[in-house]
Order: C-alpha cells, then structure tokens, then sequence
C-alpha cells in the first residue's frame, strides 16, 4: 500500500509524558484525522476532550453528539464527505454504536472506532479496567462481516497503533476497533511522537476513475473497491442493504453471497499481513503465555518469575485481536504443551486460542471479571499447572 | 402535465415538452420503483425535483440522506450523491457530512417514524444546533414499509395494524416540535399542493439553517385502507377539502387529527446563526490567530487499487 507522510500540522513532535487516551487523541491527528464526533464516557471521554482543545487549530471539527447512535453515524457522514474520521466510547456506548459498525462494515466506510473498555455488562464499572468486549468487537452487529482490532498495552502504542488503526481502515475500507482498557487510557508514561516526515499514513483509495467509468464497488481484481466523495461530481449511491457494483440495492441470495464473502475475504485473505505481535522465546518453550492490552504487562512479571523457577514459558502478545492470528497460534501449538491465557474478562479470547490450537496443545485460560488487574501470582500458578500437564 | 406548470416553474427555463423534465434528476435504470399505486411519495420526488429546476441549484453539490422506509428509498431514486443510511440516523450522518464538507448542500428526504421516532431525539438537536440542513419529512401517518403500523405521528382513533381498536396515544405535531426546538424554516403541504411544496423547497435551499418541510402523504395500502378512506384519488380529494393555508400560523394550533383541518403554508421563516458560524465566531474569539478555519487542502489521493 502506498504511503504519505504526516501533515505535519497536526503531529505534536517531541517527548511527552501522556497518558493513552490523550496519546490516542495525538496518533489520530497524526494519522490525518481532522473530525471525531464523540459522546462523552468514562473512562474514554479525554481522548475527544484533548481532541476538542486541539482540532481548532489544525483545521478540522470535532461534535458532541446527542448519543452514541448519533456520534457512530455522524463520523461516518464525514468520511464519505472527505475526512478521515473517528469516535471513542466505552462499553455502554459501544453496544449503542453496534449498528453502525455494521453499516461501517456493509458500506465499506473507512473509520476508527476507539473503544477504552471497563468493566461490564450494562453500566458495571464505569471508572475501572476489563477487557470483555473484544468478543463484541468482533461479532457485535448483526450479520457476517469482519473488522480489524488492534491491541495497545502502553501510551506509546496507544499513539502508534492509533496511526496504525487508521491506515488499516483506509487500506481495507473498514471500521477498525482500537481496544484500550481503562489502565492503558489512564496510565501516564513517556510517548515519543516522532517528527510528521518519520509517519507513514495511508492516504484514501479515492478513484481516478472518470465519473461514466467509476462503480462505487467495483473491485477490477481487488477486492476493496475505490471510493469518491460526495460533491465531486460521480453522483453515486451508498446503502446498507445488499447491493450490486453500483452502489444499487439487489436483495438477491447470489448478491448477497457475492458481497458478504467478500466482505470477509478481504480481511481473512490478509490477516498474515494484518496481524501483528510480539513474541519472546518461544523457541523451546513448554507453555506460551498468550495476552493482550494491560494484562499482558501483568503477565510478563508472571513470565518472568515462571522462568526463575526453570519453567520453559514463552510469551505471545496479540496486537492484532482481530482477525485473529489462527496461523501464527496453530504453528506454536504444534511445538508447546499447552498455552496460558489470563485476560480481564471471563474467558473470550481464550476460545479463539483453543480453536485455533485445535487440540494440538492444551489451553488454560486465567479470568478476572474485571475492576482491577490479575495479581500475577494466579497467572503464575496456572503456567505451573499447565507446565506439569501432559502433552495434548 | 399541463403545460402551464411547467412554464409557471421558471420564467427562463428551456423545458422539452416531449421529454418529462424530472426524468435528468432521476435513476432511471432503477425504475419501477418500490412504491403502490396511490402512494404520495413519487409525487413529493416530482415536486422536489422541480425545486431543482426552480432554485437552478448546483447538483453536483448537493447530496441526499435518507433514513429508512418507504420514503427512505428516496436516496435510491435520485441522481445525485445519495446516502441510504440506518433506521433514524439520516440527519446526523447528513450532519458530519456538511461539516465535513461545508460546501455541500444536504437534503434529508427521509419518512415521520424515521425523522420523529427512532430519529426524535437526532431531529430535536439537528434544529437546536441550527444545523444546515434541508429536511423533507414525508408524513404518511403510520410505519408503511412495515405492514402500518402505529407512528409518532398517528392521529387519534386512526386504526392501525398495531392499534386495531383505535389509537389512543397522543401524536406529535411536527410544526411545533421543529419550531420550538430551533428550526428557522417550517412548512407543511400535502401531495395534493405539488406547487407550493416545490417553491418551499426552493425557499428551503435559499436559507441557512435547519429547515423542515413536512408533507402530507396518502399511504392508500395501509392507512386509507384500514381507516376507509378510499383510495390515492380520495385521498386528494380529501386533502383538497380539508386545507387551509395559514402561513404564519402558530404552530401551536396545526396538529392533526382524523378527519379535521389540514393546516398548510409557511408557518416559520427567520434567520438566526447557523452551526458553522457560531462555530466560527466562537473560535475565533477565543483562539484568535491560531485558529485554523478551513480543513488542511486535502493531501494528493493515491490509489495503488488500479
């Protein structure tokens, strides 16, 4: 995919000490993005109320939406209007954004949408940590579709997987979930944001296309069609109900096929190249420790006390959640007795672990309901367990 | 169509009368389209289409929302950048759409249980934030695409598929509700007044502002038929009767019942700040020279797609 650099206006250059919702804020301006309509919630609503201070002058708009149905639709008007766009929620708000991560999803709208999660369901937790609606990231909105999600775990990451976030969306057209948790987006620590010619962003597929040759869901071999925006003259139509190349509805099951298959496969078909992780020893390991956002700092000192005790403990940060890296687990699985993974929810990630091992190394998921984080002693104890375990 | 309409629409207009002049702003590959016989909503696309003519607005600027239902298949019908949005979710993704773009003119053509149920809390803050929009509100009474039932907007002792012994529920006056919330233009017509709905809208592209048009509209399958009142035709016959033009009438007084009074014309036309300029002069006064009004030239698009 080619690349631009950063608008330079909008990259605040330099070494901060920031927390991960004001560093997500920045890797969103950097990333080009000059128009978030927002609702506010805890513990989400600073990276929108730094948005606010800064938007005006860098040229761009920021609105506070009566609600989340509103603020997940009116950013997705902006794209379609030019603007690379985005909104920020927490749980409740992100049940209510669902439709249109579908609509995002149907009409192939690039967007980001930030979820910094807390504790759940319904209003649970408003102020602190879970990690329980990666599920909801995934299948959240009705129907087959697929979304990219990504992962941070540090304020640094919160600012460079923002501009990561961003260009993934603009590269597949589609909505793409940033999953903080309350300790990632409340957490202060040194973000480095790099000078505006050091940033790559993926500038829109807009179509060269002249307006008789353009189709706005052609895909001439690719299998993300090219986008125009509205006021240039192509006169073209967008719906959420199954449509044909041009944009016009077919509510027919060959459309239908045709258009959600591809939907999917334009994901699934790059999910090597979309997923991202960090990997450390795995090379000779017994058990592989398998995390993500905060709880995967928590892990390491787990990790890292397993390994004093002669434990072989390897450890697999996921970056990417979604689609999630079947290959990359399947292949370690192959090689280790079993994984261990402990996340702030009661077991989700962990079944797409076990389904991609697909019995080849055993899974031993560590819960937490949320409100705080694991004590790495539990972690600890389960990677004993699993150490001693016999071989799948 | 008489000739004298037509001729009446615009003084210096060059009209082919072999050809229909509305046919240019109309997907024709897309005819027939959804909507019954009798049904009002092809009449309102006509008369918006002639406002077109009328206001000579620039189309390639102008972009269409529509809800859900059937009027929100307005979107699929007309030539022009068109947005088939979610259920009640047309005015606000019309409004990132005109901030992102404020040289954009945005219409959104959407149906009463979109605009004013799913979509109430959306239309009162669209008119409070005086968001430059042009909302046509078609107003069949009832939910049509989805069998008829119960609306926001149902008169009294109307039956429906979800109320078959009689509504009860009080309904919405849209006038009032717009009105009261910040709308600087509001109009009422039925399909019987085709004229005057196309000069409204006209007006309605000349303000700056949340304007709101509602139109009255037979839905002959669903709600002529269950309430026994005949067919398209008696429909018109019956909005002929029943109106009564009260420009400047107090939106208080236009609600709607089963059978009474229709209040049609111009009932609110005033000026005050629209979003974008308070937004402005608000940034301006507090940040002065760093504030940066326009969005950046947007970077040269690449597409490696091709």
């Amino acid at each position: 995919m080619k690349t631009q650099k950063a608008d330079p206006r909008g990259v605040l250059t330099g070494v901060h000490f920031m927390d991960g919702d004001h560093a997500c804020c920045e890797g969103a301006l950097a990333a080009g993005s000059r128009f978030a309509s927002g609702y506010p919630i805890t513990p989400s609503t600073e990276v929108v109320e730094r948005f606010a201070a800064r938007v005006p002058m860098v040229g761009g708009t920021f609105i506070q939406m009566e609600d989340e149905l509103a603020a997940s639709i009116t950013l997705q008007g902006a794209v379609w209007g030019g603007a690379k766009a985005f909104t920020v929620t927490s749980g409740p708000g992100f049940s209510l954004m669902m439709e249109h991560i579908g609509y995002a999803a149907m009409t192939e709208t690039p967007c980001v949408f930030v979820d910094v999660q807390r504790g759940g369901p319904s209003t649970g937790l408003p102020t602190l940590p879970a990690q329980a609606d990666m599920q909801q990231a995934r299948w959240g909105s009705h129907g087959d579709y697929e979304i990219i999600a990504l992962c941070p775990n540090s304020p640094q990451e919160c600012f460079d997987l923002t501009i990561k976030a961003f260009n993934l969306a603009e590269e597949f057209r589609v909505p793409v979930m940033f999953m903080m948790d309350e300790c990632v987006g409340h957490m202060t620590e040194k973000v480095v944001i790099p000078p505006a010619d050091q940033i790559d962003v993926v500038p829109r597929r807009h179509t060269r296309k002249s307006v008789d040759d353009y189709l706005p869901y052609g895909t001439n071999g690719d299998q993300v069609p090219e986008m125009a925006h509205a006021g240039e003259g192509y006169k073209f139509h967008i719906t959420g109900l199954t449509h044909d190349e041009r944009g016009y509805p077919n509510m027919t099951p060959p459309m239908q096929d045709k258009l959600v298959r591809r939907l999917q496969s334009k994901i699934l078909d790059a999910a090597d190249r979309i997923a991202m992780f960090e990997e450390e020893q795995l090379e000779g390991a017994d058990v592989v420790v398998v995390s993500y956002g905060i709880t995967s700092r928590v892990a390491q000192r787990a990790i890292e006390a397993a390994r004093k005790k002669g434990m072989r403990v390897g450890k697999l940060r996921l970056i990417t959640a979604w689609p999630f890296p079947d290959k990359k687990i399947r292949e370690i699985a192959a090689k280790v007795k079993a994984f261990v993974v402990p996340e702030l929810n009661l077991g989700q990630m962990v079944r797409e672990v076990e389904r991609a091992a697909a019995g080849k190394a055993k899974t031993f998921a560590v819960s937490h309901a949320g409100g705080g984080v694991h004590n790495p002693e539990n972690i600890l104890k389960v990677i004993v367990e699993a150490s001693r375990c016999q071989t799948a | 169509m008489p000739d004298s309409l037509i001729t009446d629409l615009g003084k210096n207009e060059v009209v082919d009368l072999a050809g229909n002049p509305v046919e240019q702003f109309l997907r024709s590959d897309r005819m027939p389209h959804i909507w019954c016989p009798g049904c009002g909503i092809g009449t309102t696309v006509n008369s918006f289409a002639r406002a077109l003519i009328e206001s000579k607005i620039d189309l390639q600027s102008l972009a269409l929302v529509s809800g859900i239902g059937c009027t929100g298949r307005v979107a699929g019908y007309v030539k022009l950048d068109s947005f088939h949005t979610t259920h009640g979710r047309a005015i606000p993704f019309a409004t990132g759409l005109k901030l992102a773009n404020p040289k954009l003119n945005v219409v959104v053509y959407s149906g009463d249980g979109d605009l004013s149920a799913i979509g109430g809390n959306h239309l009162i803050h669209a008119a409070r934030r005086n968001i430059d929009l042009k909302v046509i509100c078609v107003n069949n009474l009832l939910y049509a695409m989805t069998g008829g039932q119960t609306a926001p907007t149902t008169p009294g002792h109307a039956t429906t598929s979800t109320n078959p012994y009689g509504t009860f529920e009080p309904s919405f006056n849209l006038p009032h509700l717009v009105e009261a919330a910040g709308a600087v233009y509001v109009a009422r017509w039925t399909t019987f007044h085709v004229r005057q709905l196309a000069r409204s809208i006209s007006e309605a592209f000349k303000k700056k502002g949340f304007s709101f048009i509602e139109v009255i509209s037979p839905c002959p399958t669903l709600y002529q038929r269950r309430n026994k009142m005949g067919d398209g035709l008696d429909a018109m016959k019956f909005y002929k009767e029943k109106s009564k033009v009260k420009n400047g009438a107090p939106t208080s007084e236009v609600g709607l019942t089963l059978t009474g009074e229709i209040a049609v014309g111009k009932f609110v036309d005033r000026d005050r700040p629209d979003y974008l300029d308070l937004m402005k002069t608000q940034y301006t006064e507090s940040l002065g020279a760093k504030y940066v009004e326009q969005p950046p030239v947007e970077p040269e698009m690449v597409c490696d797609c091709s």
